[in-house]
């Protein structure tokens, strides 16, 4: 049951996927994007980590899709092939299958012949317990990177006047 | 696998598997009974009004850009109180100082975009 369900959410993130980068309007790619993030969240859900699955949907679909939007009505209506598109294909499909290649190895590499116990739910209180005692430098990077994108943000505000 | 995990979800997606027949049948009984008329002034954003002019796509300033950055920073800060809160009496004072951290380093964000202005809305 589960991998039938996995194979049905995953086909899905896949047309939308394909649709994202095919898509001529931007603002139909802003809306696959939701699509891959909801499967996504569904993944997280289906793999028992309820909390993880919850947060996607309320920082990814609510949050960043939102940020998203905000940034392309920022720009003039961009909307065509040619607008959005600066023809070098080949790299751009280089630098993708050599990240894909990248990351799947590392994850391999990683978590090769572990299981996800399916016993028992990921509840937020074991998430709060490693998060606070064995990952708590990553935890305080993670201000930082925050801190990053504000001050970006600021910065590209007050260029602009 | 624990009880009643998808149980709920599967109730969860039967409402809103009904909520889609629902909608759908009504607008599709909707699309088989009403008259059509194909014509070009009745897709016009106002029928009876003045000829709109260029396309529906205007550039907004960047001041929106950053209400919604911020919003989505201290969103992200949000998310994280949840799993401290539940935590928080088994690690105690160690895990208060973590997230005293955390915020004070966004605060901190928060005061230079105070001080650069760009909270003010003019």
């Amino acid at each position: 049951m589960h991998q039938y369900v996995f194979v049905v959410i995953g086909v899905l993130m896949a047309i939308a996927a394909v649709r994202l980068v095919t898509t001529k309007n931007v603002v139909h790619g802003a809306l696959y994007l939701l699509m891959v993030l909801a499967g996504a969240a569904a993944i997280f859900i289906l793999l028992l980590a309820e909390f993880v699955g919850w947060v996607q949907v309320l920082l990814y679909i609510g949050a960043v899709v939102v940020l998203l939007l905000f940034g392309l009505m920022l720009t003039r209506a961009p909307i065509g092939r040619t607008a959005l598109d600066n023809q070098s294909r080949a790299l751009a499909a280089l630098v993708a299958g050599a990240i894909f290649a990248m990351t799947s190895m590392v994850l391999v590499r990683a978590f090769d012949g572990q299981m996800i116990d399916f016993s028992q739910t990921l509840t937020v209180r074991t998430l709060g317990g490693v998060l606070f005692t064995k990952y708590v430098l990553p935890f305080e990077v993670v201000s930082v990177l925050l801190l990053a994108a504000l001050v970006g943000a600021v910065v590209l505000a007050k260029r602009d006047e | 696998m624990p009880e009643g995990y998808f149980g709920d979800y599967f109730t969860f997606g039967m409402f809103a598997g009904l909520v889609v027949v629902l909608v759908g049948g009504t607008l599709l009984l909707a699309r088989l009974v009403r008259p059509r008329v194909d014509k070009d002034e009745k897709l016009s954003t106002y029928e009876c009004g003045v000829d709109p002019i260029g396309g529906g796509w205007t550039q907004s300033t960047v001041r929106y850009y950053i209400f919604a950055l911020l919003f989505v920073i201290f969103d992200v800060e949000a998310v994280f109180l949840f799993p401290w809160a539940t935590v928080f009496e088994e690690i105690g004072i160690f895990a208060f100082i973590e997230m005293m951290i955390f915020i004070a380093i966004l605060g901190l964000g928060l005061v230079y975009a105070w001080r650069k202005k760009v909270l003010e809305w003019i």
